[in-house]
């Protein structure tokens, strides 16, 4: 019978809490890089502007069908060589954390931006139409009546693509980066206590997003009431 | 104020204006009726350029909708419109619905705007509703508030497109009244609607669509007379029953 002992895990929560850290900030950028870059996005791929929707259309798509770890791969390799060549930062410095949250901002907005697209397409014609009808130019009406009313509805369900973004930091494990998931396997690792860190692990990563889903419940009912 | 000269427009190869020609003179108030799909709103939009149109030529106020040279952001501020739905916008409050273009679109600063605003819910009835939000008030109040909001641009003309065919039967003469006044007042009107007893009140000419064409443009004691097509004359037979 497997004798669990948990004596590691106090004397490593400064560690973790770096760890989370990590994990949270990769999480927050890719969110706020996310939507902006997805509205963009969606706004091209809505656009009458053929070439800009072709391109988002084929943004969306190409990270759509690519599984995430594979993109997290390609930036950890190849951006530190890019940016040694382009700005002739040298290899040493520690890329990694940047190219991972490259990685996520740029993967996420794809999702993003089909969130913000329906968003959009589920304000009504008629408000575009009222907002030129008073003489607003069409960026003005979108960032003033649409975009405003998108957002509203689609709070639930960008707040979940975020709890799905925070649980998939736990794949910069390949870059060896320490977030919240890798510094617990790596004591656990230390420790001979892998099993009661992962445990541990799963139950932050539960609490958390769980709090968050109700959060998302909760924000649902409201707007349903409003 | 408002003239319109051939004015065609097709999608695809379905025509849904044509050779349309009328005009609204200033403070004349013009009310354009037809059967369902006939492009009662398609028309009334093209005059502000919502919906663009292939060929003829629009003016209002001697600026013509259909160059590509003319701001039709400028033009439109200066247009009021009135939607069968309201369109108020549900996530500001009525007092801010009649001031965001005010500030943004003529540059007026808030007081003024507000003051302005103030000023026109009052004119409609509506003052104490300020602070609400549009989900809260009924649709004839909607429907007044989105009145004002058109009026606190200190519009030259006003276009309604049914603007009481949305709402239940008990609150279309608050709108109508509203209206009425407005017209009496000089403004030059050009309404799509169904509501005979408000042609025959208050329009000086009513225009008759049929399959996107004008087929009547009268005197309106004219046209309730004696309906020169036959379209038209079905077409009141029907709406005065009821
Ligand atoms: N985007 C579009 N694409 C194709 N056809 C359209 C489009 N918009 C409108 N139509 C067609 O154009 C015709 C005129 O439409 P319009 O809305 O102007 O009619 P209407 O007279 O206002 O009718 P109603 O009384 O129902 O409001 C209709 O047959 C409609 O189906
Ligand atoms: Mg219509």
């Amino acid at each position: 019978m497997y004798e669990f002992d948990w004596s590691s895990i106090p004397g490593s929560l400064p560690l973790l809490a770096k760890g989370m850290g990590v994990s949270l900030e990769i999480t927050f950028t890719a969110i706020v890089v996310g939507i902006v870059w997805g509205t963009l996005l969606a706004m091209m791929r809505l656009s009458s502007v053929k070439p800009l929707a072709w391109f988002a259309a084929g943004y969306v798509n190409v990270f759509r069908a690519i599984p995430l770890v594979m993109v997290l791969l390609w930036f950890f390799l190849i951006v530190p060589n890019l940016l040694e060549s382009l700005f002739g930062i040298p290899r040493g410095s520690d890329m990694r954390l940047g190219s991972a949250i490259a990685g996520f901002a740029l993967f996420e907005s794809a999702y993003y931006s089909e969130i913000i697209r329906a968003g959009i397409q589920s304000v009504p014609k008629g408000q575009m139409a009222a907002a030129k009808a008073l003489g607003m130019s069409y960026g003005q009406a979108m960032r003033l009546v649409v975009l405003p009313q998108a957002f509203r509805n689609m709070v639930p369900l960008l707040l979940t693509q975020a709890i799905i973004l925070f649980q998939d930091t736990s794949l910069v494990y390949v870059s060896a980066l320490a977030d919240f998931f890798g510094t617990a396997a790596k004591i656990g690792d230390r420790d001979g206590r892998l099993v009661e860190m992962l445990l541990f692990a799963g139950a932050v990563y539960f609490v958390l997003c769980f709090a968050v889903s109700q959060l998302v419940r909760y924000y649902q009912k409201k707007l349903k009431t409003a | 104020m408002i003239t319109m000269n051939k004015v065609s427009k097709h999608y695809g190869s379905f025509q849904v204006l044509a050779d349309c020609t009328t005009h609204v003179n200033k403070g004349e108030v013009v009310v354009v009726c037809g059967p369902s799909g006939s492009g009662k709103s398609t028309l009334i939009k093209c005059v502000n350029g919502l919906e663009p149109f292939q060929s003829g030529e629009i003016t209002v106020n001697g600026v013509s909708v259909g160059d590509p040279q003319t701001n039709l952001s400028k033009l439109r501020a200066h247009v009021g419109m009135v939607f069968q739905n309201f369109e108020l916008f549900p996530h500001m409050s009525i007092a801010q619905n009649l001031t965001i273009a005010q500030i943004k679109v003529l540059g007026r600063d808030k007081a003024e705007a507000e003051v302005k605003g103030m000023q026109l819910l009052d004119r409609v009835g509506l003052r104490a509703q300020a602070l609400k939000y549009p989900g809260q008030l009924s649709g004839g109040q909607q429907q007044r508030v989105a009145i004002a909001r058109a009026l606190a641009m200190d519009p030259i003309c006003m276009l309604f497109d049914e603007p009481t065919s949305a709402l239940d039967p008990e609150m279309i003469n608050e709108v109508l009244d509203v209206m009425t006044e407005l017209a009496q007042e000089g403004m030059t009107m050009m309404c799509v609607t169904h509501e005979m007893g408000f042609a025959k009140r208050v329009a000086h000419r009513v225009v008759f669509m049929d399959h996107g064409r004008i087929v009547e443009d009268d005197h309106k004691d004219a046209f309730f007379a004696n309906p020169s097509s036959e379209r038209a004359q079905q077409f009141l037979a029907k709406i005065l029953q009821h």
